[in-house]
């Protein structure tokens, strides 16, 4: 089953996602998908791997980590289904990653690899954008290339754990304006996820609603304004997202 | 942690390395080296997650074979949501002050995001209390010391910071939104101390508050 937030004459509800994406709200209504606001299904801080995929690792240059590298994000950055993000201006790269997120179910502290799944709400989508242009070696990658408002698209739901039968067999694309750009499966990555719940909780608690971000393989390039930008995680989601400039998206927010 | 505290400052913890010049002078000679190959141009920014939260009279655990190091800082709670302010329109923004004590292991290094070293249960102490932005006549010149079982152990001022608060509110909105409740911890002097189990830990800072808390060990898993 898929579980949304999405927000419905100015109300924020929990939802199932049924056929063609339609929503059912909890008195049983059924919307379309474009008739509501889709929020992101949780919250809680996420957890966002770098350098995850060997192959991702290898196109950069770097040698992969013997240590998951993890980077921190807060609520602000997070932007639900079909939701705009902006390109700052005077930018040279802003990339998509395209990432399989799995979500937290319930508090975990000291969990072992084996059991790691039972901690779980179930997986979903994100898009991890980057500017690297504000890169600096500093907390590297650092809030102002990863944190910022609107610019991690996350959703569009939940999907159970017993309806991913294999998380590290999973086929990850992006496409830009119906391009395929990006293409990587889950058996790449280098830290899976029960390792990273036991790392994780190994130093701390692990809360309900909070996301790893599992990294994104090879295949990044530039998106700019205007462009509609499609990450999705085989059998999890496809989450739509549509790139604005700076003014387009203040001057939205000064309206709404 | 009082209740109006609690009710207001239940943001996001966002917090500012490197913004002691004495302690930034410490590392300039490094930071021309790989893998940082120039200072910092940005404020040097981490999240405290929200199991980092304790409050004033609470323990902090120490993890087993670590070494634990408290971090006396200004907290500021913000009042009103902050995009892209001037730095002139700045403290509009802010609701008040609160004593942080931001704990951490050591760092040997700040290329990575510190999460191991800063983001353990109960590892950032906000309290006792919420003090109002205009109970606090220039908060470019408060003292902060932090006693460890009563001895003093560091000591600074305010008038120390790379970035004052509205620097920061300024250079931090550009990119992204400070909402009501939301805590920017200004950063820890120089001269991080050991704690270790059994120690009673105080953070005062001039006109905001003193904040407490008791050192014990964490028992194994």
């Amino acid at each position: 089953m898929k579980h949304a937030r999405i927000r419905y004459e100015h109300e924020i509800h929990a939802v199932t996602v049924e056929a063609d994406n339609a929503v059912r709200l909890s008195d049983g209504r059924l919307l379309a998908e474009d008739q509501v606001e889709w929020l992101p299904p949780a919250t809680g801080s996420m957890f966002a791997l770098g350098l995850n995929y060997a192959d991702h690792a290898a196109e950069l240059a770097f040698t992969p980590p013997t240590e998951p590298l993890v980077f921190i994000k807060s609520v602000g950055t997070y932007t639900g289904h079909r939701q705009v993000t902006w390109r700052p201006d005077n930018v040279a790269y802003m990339h998509y990653e395209c990432e399989l997120v799995a979500v937290i179910g319930k508090a975990a502290r000291n969990v072992k690899r084996a059991d790691a799944l039972d901690y779980l709400a179930g997986y979903t989508v994100c898009n991890d954008y980057a500017i690297r242009d504000y890169l600096e070696n500093y907390y590297r990658p650092n809030l102002r290339v990863k944190n910022r408002d609107a610019t991690t698209p996350v959703g569009p739901w939940i999907v159970d754990v017993a309806d991913v039968p294999d998380a590290s067999n999973l086929t990850l694309r992006t496409w830009i304006n119906g391009e395929l750009r990006q293409e990587g499966s889950t058996r790449d990555m280098i830290f899976d996820i029960p390792y990273l719940i036991e790392y994780l909780s190994s130093f701390m608690t692990l809360q309900p609603g909070d996301m790893i971000a599992t990294g994104t393989p090879e295949g990044l390039a530039d998106v700019v304004p205007g462009d509609e930008v499609v990450v999705e995680v085989e059998g999890v989601g496809r989450l739509v997202n549509r790139i604005v400039s700076e003014a387009d998206f203040f001057s939205a927010r000064k309206e709404a | 942690m009082s209740r109006t505290l609690h009710d207001v400052a239940s943001g996001t913890l966002f917090g500012v390395a490197l913004n002691y010049q004495g302690l930034l002078d410490q590392h300039l000679a490094a930071f021309q080296q790989a893998p940082y190959q120039k200072p910092p141009t940005q404020p040097v920014l981490f999240i405290k997650t929200p199991n980092t939260r304790n409050e004033h009279a609470g323990v902090v655990l120490q993890p087993q074979g670590k070494r634990l190091q408290p971090g006396p800082a200004l907290g500021v709670v913000i009042g009103e949501r902050a995009s892209r302010v001037s730095l002139e329109n700045a403290m509009a923004h802010v609701a008040g002050y609160v004593v942080v004590n931001e704990f951490s292991l050591p760092e040997d290094s700040y290329y990575r995001p510190a999460v191991k070293a800063k983001c353990r249960d109960g590892f950032c102490a906000l309290g006792p209390q919420l003090v109002p932005r205009d109970q606090v006549a220039n908060a470019n010149q408060l003292s902060l010391k932090l006693w460890v079982n009563g001895e003093l152990r560091q000591e600074n001022s305010t008038a120390n910071w790379v970035r004052d608060i509205p620097q920061l509110i300024a250079e931090i909105s550009e990119f992204m939104t400070l909402h009501p409740g939301d805590v920017l911890i200004t950063g820890t002097p120089e001269g991080r101390v050991d704690v270790v189990p059994g120690d009673r830990v105080d953070v005062e800072i001039s006109g905001v508050g003193r904040l407490t808390n008791q050192i014990q060990a964490e028992t194994p898993a």
